[in-house]
């Protein structure tokens, strides 16, 4: 029953399309992975909301057909030149 | 599919104790890694705490995933609030913010 990182990362980005995301195969047994997701969907949301996402882009599979999914999620930095405030002296 | 009663057995419980993990064995013997790191925070931060070993009940471990809406355990609840899984209570160990939420709620000495 177990999963390739490729389908995994299929999952996540048919639902989060905007997501940037890393996975590793930690035991290499296609059953303990690492994901980090980094999208600007999670912004104003919580942790716990950002992670329910992910899971939910998985469809029920972790806890089932998957055993262990590490996840790290987070919201891409700010494009620099939309911040800087210019000051007149 | 979880019962009514399971959940508001789930619901008694993290109503009553501050801090609640549900996790599988027992903190002595965690039968999982990830359990097993939770408790290790926990009691490195010296917080009292009670768990649940879902492994005791099917009803309890089904019905933990339901009333939380999420699929895996570990699950930390302090003051009826669900706060993550090991990946977010680990970050949030890391960071500073499990123990500044301790220490709000007055689990914790500020």
């Amino acid at each position: 029953m177990a999963i390739t990182a490729s389908e995994i990362k299929k999952f996540i980005q048919a639902a989060i399309p905007d997501a940037t995301l890393t996975i590793e195969d930690l035991a290499g047994d296609g059953d303990h992975y690492a994901v980090h997701v980094i999208s600007p969907a999670f912004a104003s949301k919580s942790r716990i909301q950002q992670h329910q996402m992910v899971y939910e882009a998985l469809g029920g599979r972790v806890g089932e057909q998957l055993h262990a999914l590490s996840i790290k999620t987070s919201v891409p930095p700010v494009t620099p030149s939309l911040t800087i405030v210019e000051s007149e002296s | 599919m979880a019962d009514q009663a399971t959940l508001d057995l789930i619901q008694a419980y993290i109503t009553e104790n501050s801090v609640v993990l549900y996790m599988k064995g027992t903190a002595e013997m965690p039968q999982c890694g990830f359990s097993s790191i939770v408790v290790q925070l926990l009691t490195e931060l010296e917080v009292p705490f009670k768990i649940v070993n879902v492994l005791n009940d099917p009803n309890i471990r089904n019905g933990i995933k339901k009333f939380s809406n999420w699929p895996t355990i570990p699950q930390l609840y302090i003051m009826g609030e669900f706060v993550g899984g090991c990946d977010i209570v680990k970050e949030m160990y890391q960071n500073g913010e499990l123990q500044a939420l301790l220490k709000s709620k007055q689990i914790l000495a500020a």
